[in-house]
């Protein structure tokens, strides 16, 4: 169907014959209707009319040329005519700049724009970057009609209406008639030819000067005047336009008569039909305000109504005294307080007065980084409210961040003089005691002077090249005392230290790492680098360049501008258009970004952010799939201990998920930004050195509180009673599913078990954990990052493991018991206890377990571990099984023993590895029971990884874990196998086991049987559950509070 | 077939909703997305749904069926990306005129097959030309607000081009949708003006701006009416707006256009406002009752979805567009 069929998809918009009216837009719309009266277009960013646009383009100082044209628009200016006809320009260059930035200001680009030139190339180049419909000024049939319809034929293309000059291939219109025989001829061809829209054509009728003195001037007004009602009421739909100044010309120097020579011919041209025209406002008197006299003397020439109307005119005018009306910007917001001028100048983007306004702040100031963290913040936080809800916009907010930057850029030599004076004072003289620790100051002098007498190779070698202020000037010291330090070499002036490692030169008593050495002195504002002694040996040139390097780029505000931001958008998502204006607006307000791009996998991320050593890692997604790569980022920095603040933004990504999703991932700072102003404020609070840590916790405790409340909120689960839950129960058909009797049924101990027998079964993931180190053994032992710690982390353990299994220092026990069982009333099981020993009688036990009272979606059942034991109704005999093991006996002896020989180390390490074993000794003691006690698992073949994974059949869930989060159960536990007496394995009072290194749980076989989270419950059970245990409903809820729904 | 200029002014029209969302169900790994033909591409093709149009082919149909079932008049090409500009983030600017034509072409297939069906009902293909991800009256850098990313003829250049494949492949339509900067949709709208001149042919084309938030304008900064105003030079079927926000959001917008455009207006919101999680999940009952504002005030010609809709919506759109009238064509003149 898409041959050429024009009637069949004819698209075409005509409508019924009424008026149509000229559209144009900028930002804004604007539309000349009737009721327009006129459309005044500013004429000031013309080069040909304005020498001092000129002049600026020219010099190529475009912020001053983009003031005349704010200022034409502030003036009142509904379209600016833009024209860069000049020999000496490159128009179409200087066009496209223009317009460009024109765009990037919200307050001029709102409205639309008139592309000025006699050359078509400068117009089309225009045309190509303006998004709102513009106005070509203009084209004529100068050139023939040929020309003339391709011109119009791409305007209409572009989407832009046109100024038709009255010109023709004869030449300029000059007379009434000829006029209205171009206009004539224009319209036609572009309505019916070209079929451009009647409404988008403009006339411009030629305006020329009067009171020249020459005759054939006198009607040039009232020509032009007369044309114009012959062409609105021929032309349908079109509109006229003209250059008002000319007609004055010739009192050029005189403004009052020029301003109320303008009024008249606007008056009479407007009743006639012209409905547009280039105006200076400030040139313009009202028709009204005009004297009496004056008014005459100006219409009898614009009117041509006197034959001697120019020579009156001529001899009044030097009568008329006055100043010109040059109307001014409104500037009433200067008065305002401080807080108010720099504010406003942030939300509007006006840098015109900000250096003088941040300067009056900085004197009012105690320290001049206090204007960029008050002043100029408290301006970015209405930007950034303003932005937020919906009253700025974008290109706004980009302007106000440049402001922004300006302000900045004034302040830092103001900084960086105040760093400073802060900074530790050079000393005078021979005064080196101004830097050092004066209680050590004679010791340490004794030794710098001793170690000055013998330098190293390298020093020798370093100090050749440094001394005499060899390097650039710089003059340098070496042996210089600090704190309590004695710094290699310290350039003074430049507060740089070089160290040379190889060479210990602090006092024996204060020896510290060089860590926290080279933290010390950076908190003293000291910059610190370090060389190897190879490489001032091998490679001095590559020493001195970075010596250089970092004095010079030694930047006020530390460590390299105000801090570096790695920004990328994640893996799998090419939308970065957000996450491009945060880094714009972030770079201007003097942060290094690191911008990775798009598509950007999480290794790189991680690995950039390591090498680049960067401040703030920013993430930026628009596709619902980022959300999860932020997520996995932000554990991977988790698990790499990144320290870094992390921002999240980007379409898609929002409080609620932040705080839900990314920021538990992530112990350090997570923060959403949403909009491009607020990253500012909150980069610059994240990286505030003074208040950081005050603000990262408020940050995480507002997350934390948002996320609780998120969840309470947004989980509007509903629940089942207790009843509705056991209807919807886990159902095992009984009648085929298989049970197995256990091979011995009752209670079993095992006393002094050999420890070593565990060491296949250590799962050591968990122990790395307990030391911050996170990862998967054995992974984690060639991790790029904690590999080394976590390598020399597990020597050690491995040493104290074989230590404890030669030395037998840990002593393991288990008690363990089988019994016939069957579920009684839904959620209880009871077990046959047999006799087995003349202290205890035969008798019944119960298990109570607790219900999932969730409602499920689509036949999820509700489970209670009673779920996989057959009941009593189903006639056949079930078991299960509990247990509880210890590897703890001993841990806390030993422990103490390191502790007393002042060993923290192993002390933890004792106590962590006991832990292992007792949760070795239980997966051990499981592989048993399954293969020979009970034996339903006598074929069962498992590597320890398999295990590890509890790839077996059945479960061995223990209390205070999410299938049984009720610890009470214990107390059956240690009745039914008597524990205590048989093990001496006791509870606490809050019913923790002691020693610490156990494990007790149950035994269930069924093959259906899984583990589970009880998740919440409702009130109901918890009474029930209180009632079947016998015990104070109170007490029971006290126990299950974690569990119970608010 | 019957012109559907003709058609839309006898009912509403039905668009089709999300791509994107039906594509996700099916969870395409890395190795989906290149498929035998592009097994060895140098980098990642994962997340590019056009190329899908080339290596799972019967997927995108089987997603422009649904949707004809569920009533729509009009699918949309899987051609959202499908410029060269875009496609350079997977180095396949080569394989433009191929991704479009092709796209083209199922989804004229599956048109055809609706339309033998129900001859009464003439099922249409919307080429969908998207926005790139370039701007072109916006600088990336603020520290050179003068500075472009892309050029109106590069972006011609490339808009041409796809035009060109679209139409070749059975496009009855063309859709410039998502508009974010008017000056790239202009580009586009005057390419397609050149290949309507060179083929001396005409095309219906629809128009779609983006309303990117709560101050009511598109990225590029203009108003509804601004943007209105900046593409009224071509003749069009049907302008409107899609995307960013949801049905209920867009009104004052639609309003806008309903009282000021001369040709249809058309509107395929998001389902809803994206929750905490990036998901859409607004329901199709929610939805409908939204859009039915639309239809009692007479603000559309032309509605459907875009982020998150399915199937389920679009039936809801389109029983309950089946009791209204269109909104009238003409506008008083102001």
């Amino acid at each position: 169907m898409i041959e050429n069929k024009p009637h069949n998809l004819s698209t075409d918009n005509s409508q019924p014959s009424t008026r149509k009216y000229l559209k144009l837009s900028g930002l804004e719309p604007m539309i000349v209707s009737a009721e327009t009266n006129f459309i005044n277009v500013g004429e000031r960013t013309n080069v040909a009319g304005s020498r001092k646009f000129l002049r600026l383009v020219k010099e190529e100082k475009f912020d001053e040329a983009l003031d005349i044209a704010r200022h034409q628009v502030e003036g009142g200016a509904q379209v600016i005519d833009i024209n860069m006809d000049d020999g000496l320009i490159d128009g179409e260059e200087a066009m496209v700049r223009f317009l460009n930035l024109i765009m990037a200001e919200p307050d001029i680009a709102r409205v639309p724009i008139m592309i000025d030139s006699s050359k078509w190339d400068i117009i089309e180049a225009g045309l190509q970057v303006v998004q709102g419909k513009c106005v070509v000024n203009s084209i004529s049939l100068k050139e023939g009609e040929e020309e003339f319809i391709a011109h119009a034929k791409k305007i209409k293309r572009y989407g832009a209406a046109v100024i038709i000059m009255a010109f023709d291939e004869v030449g300029q219109a000059d007379n009434y008639e000829r006029r209205i025989e171009i206009s004539k001829r224009s319209y036609d061809i572009l309505v019916n030819r070209v079929k451009f829209p009647p409404e988008d054509i403009i006339f411009d009728l030629n305006i020329f000067p009067v009171a020249t003195g020459m005759e054939e001037h006198r009607k040039n007004a009232i020509d032009f005047i007369e044309a114009t009602r012959w062409v609105r009421e021929n032309l349908p739909h079109c509109s006229v336009s003209g250059g008002v100044s000319n007609v004055s010309f010739s009192f050029r120097g005189n403004n009052p008569v020029r301003e109320a020579m303008h009024s008249v011919f606007l008056y009479h041209a407007i009743k006639a039909g012209m409905n547009m025209g280039i105006v200076n406002p400030a040139m313009l008197e009202v028709y009204d305000d005009i004297p009496k006299d004056l008014l005459e003397h100006v219409e009898d020439v614009i009117l041509d109504r006197r034959d001697d109307a120019t020579e009156r005119l001529l001899d009044f005018a030097e009568t008329v005294v006055g100043t010109s009306k040059e109307k001014t910007v409104d500037l009433s917001w200067r008065e305002e307080s401080l807080q108010n001028r720099i504010t406003r100048a942030l939300v509007k983007g006006i840098d015109q007065y900000i250096v003088e306004d941040v300067e009056e702040a900085r004197q009012a100031a105690e320290k001049p980084i206090e204007v960029i963290e008050g002043n100029l913040m408290v301006g970015m936080n209405v930007v950034g409210d303003l932005f937020g809800s919906g009253k700025m916009f974008l290109p706004q907010v980009v302007k106000s961040a440049r402001v922004m930057k300006k302000a900045v850029a004034y302040l830092l030599p103001y900084i960086e003089e105040e760093k400073k004076k802060n900074a530790p004072q050079p000393p005078k003289g021979e005064q080196h005691w101004k830097t050092a620790d004066p209680v050590l100051y004679g010791l340490m002098k004794e030794h710098a002077g001793r170690m000055r007498n013998q330098p190293t190779e390298a020093e020798s070698f370093l100090w050749k090249a440094l001394s005499g202020k060899n390097l650039n000037g710089y003059k340098f010291r070496r042996q210089h005392i600090i704190g309590s330090y004695i710094a290699d070499f310290i350039c003074l002036k430049e507060n740089l230290i070089i160290e040379i490692d190889g060479s210990i030169h602090q006092l024996p008593e204060n020896k510290s790492s060089d860590k926290e050495r080279t933290e010390w002195l950076e908190k003293e504002g000291y910059k610190v680098i370090r060389f190897t002694n190879k490489q001032v040996i091998n490679e001095i040139d590559f020493v001195l360049d970075e010596i250089l390097e970092t004095i010079e780029k030694a930047s006020p505000l530390g460590t390299g501008g105000a801090g570096k931001v790695l920004m990328a958008t994640v893996k799998g998502d090419v939308h970065d258009i957000g996450k491009n204006i945060v880094s714009v607006v972030l770079g201007c307000n003097n942060y290094e970004i690191v911008d990775l791009g798009v598509m950007v996998p999480p290794e790189k991320i991680i690995q950039t952010a390591i090498d680049e050593q960067v401040d703030v890692i920013g993430l930026s997604g628009l596709i619902t799939p980022s959300l999860d790569e932020m997520v996995f980022l932000a554990k991977e920095m988790e698990r790499r201990n990144f320290k870094v603040p992390l921002l999240i933004g980007g379409a898609t990504t929002s409080k609620a998920h932040t705080a839900v999703k990314i920021d538990p991932q992530y112990k350090n700072a997570v923060v959403h930004v949403n909009d491009a102003s607020r990253a500012v404020t909150v980069v610059g609070d994240l990286l505030n050195k003074r208040s950081n840590q005050k603000y990262v916790g408020d940050l995480k405790e507002d997350y934390e509180k948002f996320r609780e409340g998120f969840l309470k909120r947004t989980k509007q689960k509903e629940y089942l009673s207790i009843e509705e839950a056991r209807i919807n129960k886990y159902k095992i058909d009984w009648s085929f599913s298989e049970i197995t009797r256990p091979n011995k049924l009752g209670v079993e101990v095992i006393e002094d078990f050999d420890l070593k027998k565990l060491e296949p079964f250590i799962d050591w993931t968990p122990f790395f954990r307990s030391w911050d180190l996170h990862g998967k053994y054995p992974a984690i032992l060639t991790d790029d990052v904690v590999g080394e710690q976590a390598t020399s982390l597990f020597k050690d353990a491995q040493e104290l493991l074989q230590k404890v299994f030669d030395e037998k220092l840990l002593g393991a026990k288990a008690v363990y018991g089988l019994f016939e069982a069957n579920t009684v009333n839904d959620d209880d099981i009871e077990i046959k206890y047999p006799y087995t020993e003349p202290s205890r009688s035969a008798g019944n036990f119960r298990f109570r377990t607790l219900r999932q009272q969730l409602k499920k979606h689509a036949s999820k059942p509700n489970f209670a571990l009673a779920d996989f034991i057959a009941p009593k109704e189903s006639n056949r005999q079930d078991y299960m099984g509990c247990f509880c093991v210890t590897t703890g006996f001993g841990t806390k002896e030993l422990a103490e023993a390191f502790e007393a020989d002042h060993d923290d180390y192993n002390s933890i390490m004792i106590k962590a590895l006991a832990d292992r074993l007792a949760e070795a000794f239980a997966e051990y003691l499981h592989k048993k029971v399954r293969k020979e006690d009970w034996g339903y698992a006598s074929e069962e073949q498992l590597t320890n990884d398999e295990l590890i994974k509890e790839s077996y059949k059945g479960i061995r869930p223990a209390p205070g874990y999410p299938a049984c989060p009720d610890h009470l159960e214990k107390l059956t536990i240690w009745e039914v196998l008597q524990v205590k007496e048989k093990i001496n394995v006791e509870l606490t009072e809050g019913l923790a086991m002691w020693p610490a290194a156990s494990v007790s749980g149950y035994y269930f076989a069924n093959p259906e049987a899984r583990y589970f989270g009880l998740g919440k419950i409702k009130e109901d059970q918890v009474r029930d559950f209180a009632e079947r245990k016998s015990i104070d409903f109170e007490y029971a809820k006290k126990w299950l509070n974690p569990n119970l729904i608010d | 077939m019957k012109d559907i200029k003709k058609i839309l002014e006898e009912r509403i029209l039905v668009l089709d909703g999300a791509m994107g969302t039906m594509l996700q169900r099916h969870k395409f790994t890395e190795e989906d997305f290149r498929g035998e033909r592009f097994k060895d591409w140098p980098i990642p093709v994962q997340g590019n749904n056009d190329l899908l149009s080339i290596t799972q082919p019967e997927a995108i149909k089987e997603v422009h069926r649904l949707y004809f079932e569920a009533g729509a008049d009009i699918v949309e090409t899987n051609t959202f990306s499908g410029t060269t500009i875009a496609m350079a983030d997977y180095e396949m600017e080569e394989l433009v005129y191929e991704l479009n034509f092709q796209s083209a072409k199922i989804a004229k297939e599956v048109a055809e097959e609706f339309t033998a069906k129900e001859p009464h009902k003439p099922r249409f293909v919307a080429g969908s030309i998207g926005p790139t991800n370039r701007t072109a009256s916006m600088s990336p850098d603020v520290n050179d607000p003068g500075f472009r990313a892309v050029t109106f003829d590069e972006l011609r250049i490339a808009y041409k081009e796809q035009v060109e494949a679209l139409l070749d492949g059975g496009s009855d339509i063309l859709l410039v949708e998502t508009i974010f900067d008017t000056l790239n949709a202009k580009a586009a709208l005057f390419a397609i003006e050149e290949v309507k001149d060179e083929r001396n042919i005409e095309v219906p084309i629809m128009i779609s701006g983006t309303i990117t938030d709560a101050s009511g304008r598109t990225l590029s900064g203009q108003t509804a009416e601004a943007f209105l105003i900046s593409v009224s030079h071509i003749p069009m079927l049907s302008v409107g707006f899609n995307c960013a926000l949801g049905a209920s959001q867009l009104t004052p917008h639609l309003e806008v256009l309903a009282q000021k455009a001369s040709f249809g207006v058309s509107a395929h919101p998001n389902a809803g406002l994206p929750n905490a999680f990036g998901e859409y999940d607004e329901t199709p009952e929610q939805m409908v009752g939204q859009i039915k504002e639309y239809m009692d005030k007479s603000l559309v010609n032309i509605v459907g979805g875009c982020c998150g809709t399915t199937p389920e919506h679009i039936k809801a759109i389109a029983d309950l567009a089946k009791k209204y009238e269109p909104r009238k064509l003409t506008v008083d003149s102001f």
